[in-house]
């Protein structure tokens, strides 16, 4: 019996890395994140959560990714996904089920993607999405530094992009800045899908937030906040908060995740 | 007893029901225009839909920003319903926005005045339901987090609920709205300007606008009247910060709806104060033609970061309201007035020519020097030359009556014309003897000698003319 599930998953990890190429994977070492949102205690210990080391996606998994999973995957294609798990817009830039409009750059990372689909393409790869702690980790980091969330040219050029109108075409990956851990623009190309987007508890009428949880906020209830400074932060938990798991936006994209300990598994 | 109940309950729905006829799309306006009145006497159920774009726009010449908009101007759309309408409220977020957003009425009674139900993604749309229970002009606004930023970046507009009766009718109507703006370089820095949360939270502006940009009421944009119109302005001030001092140089208000409010309606007003997040209808008549400048009165906001606006007034003048300028003279006060207030200092005479000569000088650089200059030179044809002057040195008479009664007209020295104004300058005989034997010692003058005798025994006249 034992025999046979080694077999089996020998099998499933020669399927699995013959499917088909994807976005490389780069570990990025465990450490902590002082949430921003959480106010230092009573004692002035200061909240930290502690992230794990993880195998990530060096950039957003692209359009041409998404279509070898489409070839393999074809409940995902536009002509076969149920509404449930993909609203009207998905696939916007898609012309059909494999091929990508005129003008859109097969190297750009895919957009308009439910988060339905965004799971099962991390799954099919045996990854996930991040979390909301792991991502914010993960994306504090500029160039040279672990935490750049003080820094203000770092939150400066994140800031920039928020505030700008969508460019005509989305550009490539790897196009704006690659952060010390190697990974490559989790600011200024997309938004990113996490797995848990849904908890930011942002309730639509922020200045309500305060009473309505008093450690997640927004808004005029940021008097709970311990970085002030770090609205570019608040703006991502408006953004989340506003999506639902069928929503497929225009400037929205994923990379994926697995747990660095994995990799060793799988070796077994 | 049970059927009356049911019956009851019936009519009184029904009544309730009956009062909504029919259902109509609302027109919205982009500043400075609004919809026209409401002409119906009965309730309806109006349609509004407002998409939000997210777009780069001039805010001043040569400088972009990047505004959060209602319908794709700053202010948004201008929304006018009727008190008791029924309003279904479509809110669109175009799909290359960045953002969520959402909207906030305060002509909506209840939570968040629509904010949480209206909170749509990009690419979204939300629809929500009120029932416009007050009537007046109401600011509507982003509510989404960040709020300061997204109000900051334009997202506001207004909302008028007129009364059951209607406003008066007037002939002209304006939708004004003032917003402070924050940009990381200063007012005036060209090119592309993000905001600045710091100075945002410091509250210190780099522009404070009207409708959205430095020049949306010059030139052109500028607001168009006739004379003997009756102006209405639906003035709004969306903030974030700033509470506006709204005042229009050139009318008085005769009605203000003191904040936007049916009841208090204020007369003759010169400067009415309208809050961050608040309104007032002010009205008046166009007396006279010209222009008309609407500023902020906290007046540097109006000068020096675009808190300004023009209204033309076109028609013929009125003379007996307002004259137009009737006299330009010049004016020198303190003891050099034309109305010549004579000096009273005890006079010290001169014991020789030298001290004459000396004490002319002290009195002509206290007396002469602002226009003739130090060295007499004058400023071509401006002020005419006191040192080497043939017109000075042809008339020592002349010289004295023009000093002592002052002289206005055209003058030719030295082969140039002059047409000005030297006032009398009320200084004593013995001062005129010295300052003017000063002058005709200056270079290329015939160093006369000028006695207080000769200047005494010149009458006094009113100022000489020009010949």
């Amino acid at each position: 019996m034992k025999g046979a599930g080694q077999i089996l998953l020998i099998c499933l990890l020669v399927f699995a890395q013959h499917v088909f190429a994807t976005q490389e994977f780069v570990t990025v070492p465990k450490g902590s994140l002082n949430p921003f949102w959480l106010k230092p205690k009573k004692n002035n210990q200061k909240l930290i959560y502690k992230v794990k080391s993880l195998q990530v996606q060096i950039s957003q998994v692209t359009n041409s990714d998404f279509i070898e999973f489409l070839k393999l995957n074809p409940q995902w294609t536009k002509s076969q996904v149920p509404a449930l798990f993909a609203e009207g817009g998905y696939l916007e830039q898609f012309a059909d089920d494999q091929t990508v409009k005129s003008g859109v750059h097969l190297l750009s990372p895919v957009t308009s993607v439910s988060w339905f689909a965004a799971r099962a393409y991390c799954e099919s790869i045996q990854a996930r999405l991040p979390t909301i702690n792991e991502w914010e980790y993960l994306a504090a980091a500029s160039e040279k530094v672990k935490d750049a969330n003080k820094n203000s040219k770092f939150l400066e050029r994140i800031l920039n992009w928020y505030g700008q109108p969508k460019e005509i075409s989305i550009p490539q990956v790897r196009s704006i800045y690659k952060s010390l851990y190697g990974l490559h623009d989790m600011h200024g190309l997309v938004w990113e899908w996490v797995e848990d987007f849904n908890s930011s508890m942002v309730t639509g009428e922020s200045r309500e937030d305060t009473t309505f949880n008093r450690d997640l906020f927004c808004g005029a209830g940021s008097m709970n906040s311990g970085d002030k400074e770090n609205y570019a932060a608040f703006m991502r938990f408006a953004f989340r908060s506003s999506l639902k798991g069928n929503s497929a936006l225009w400037n929205l994209g994923f990379r994926c995740v697995k747990e660095a300990s994995q990799i060793k598994s799988e070796r077994k | 007893m049970q059927k009356l109940l049911v019956i009851l309950i019936s009519v009184l729905s029904l009544g309730a029901q009956a009062q909504i006829k029919g259902e109509e799309n609302a027109v919205l306006t982009a500043p400075p225009e609004v919809p026209p009145p409401i002409t119906r006497s009965h309730n309806t159920k109006v349609i509004v839909k407002m998409e939000v774009v997210e777009k780069k726009m001039p805010i001043a010449d040569g400088t972009e920003y990047t505004f959060w908009t209602f319908g794709g101007t700053v202010p948004g759309k201008f929304i006018r319903i009727k008190e008791g309408d029924m309003v279904e409220f479509h809110l669109m977020n175009h799909p290359s926005s960045k953002m969520p957003h959402n909207i906030d009425l305060h002509a909506v009674t209840g939570p968040g005045g629509g904010a949480a139900s209206s909170f749509t993604a990009p690419g979204h749309s939300s629809v929500f339901s009120f029932k416009a229970l007050n009537p007046g002009l109401y600011v509507y606004h982003c509510a989404t987090a960040p709020v300061g930023m997204h109000i900051a970046n334009g997202m506001y507009g207004l909302i008028l609920v007129e009364p059951k009766g209607g406003l008066p009718k007037v002939d002209r109507e304006f939708y004004v709205m003032q917003g402070d703006f924050y940009t990381k370089g200063k007012n005036g820095k060209q090119g592309y300007q993000p905001f600045d949360m710091e100075k945002a939270i410091d509250e210190r502006p780099t522009y404070v606008v009207f409708n959205g940009s430095v020049n949306s009421m010059t030139g052109d944009g500028a607001l168009k009247a006739k004379v003997g119109e009756n102006i209405r302005i639906f003035f709004g001030n969306g903030g974030p910060n700033l509470v506006s001092s709204f005042h229009v140089i050139g009318e008085i208000f005769d009605k203000v709806y003191v904040e936007g409010g049916t009841k208090l309606i204020n007369e003759n007003v010169q400067t009415t104060l309208v809050p961050a997040g608040g309104s007032a209808i002010v009205e008046y008549k166009t007396e006279t033609s010209g222009n008309l400048v609407l500023v902020d009165h906290s007046i540097f906001r109006a000068f020096n970061k675009g808190a300004l606006g023009l209204m033309k007034v076109e028609g013929p003048e009125d003379k007996v309201i307002y004259s137009g300028k009737q006299m330009d003279e010049v004016y020198l006060p303190e003891g050099s007035n034309i109305q010549s207030s004579v000096e009273k200092e005890t006079v010290t005479v001169a014991k020789s020519l030298e001290e004459r000569i000396k004490m002319g000088k002290v009195t002509f650089a206290a007396n002469c020097a602002a226009c003739h200059q130090a060295d007499g030179k004058g400023i071509p044809s401006v002020f005419p030359p006191v040192a080497a002057s043939d017109y000075l040195n042809a008339d020592k008479k002349r010289a004295i009556s023009v000093v002592k009664n002052g002289l206005s007209g055209a003058i030719t020295v030295n082969k140039e014309k002059y047409n000005s104004v030297m006032p009398a300058l009320g200084l004593t005989d013995e001062s005129i003897a010295n300052v003017l034997t000063y002058v005709y010692t200056m270079a290329g003058n015939s160093k006369k000698v000028v006695t207080p005798a000769e200047v005494k025994a010149l009458k006094a006249t009113a100022p000489a003319g020009g010949h």
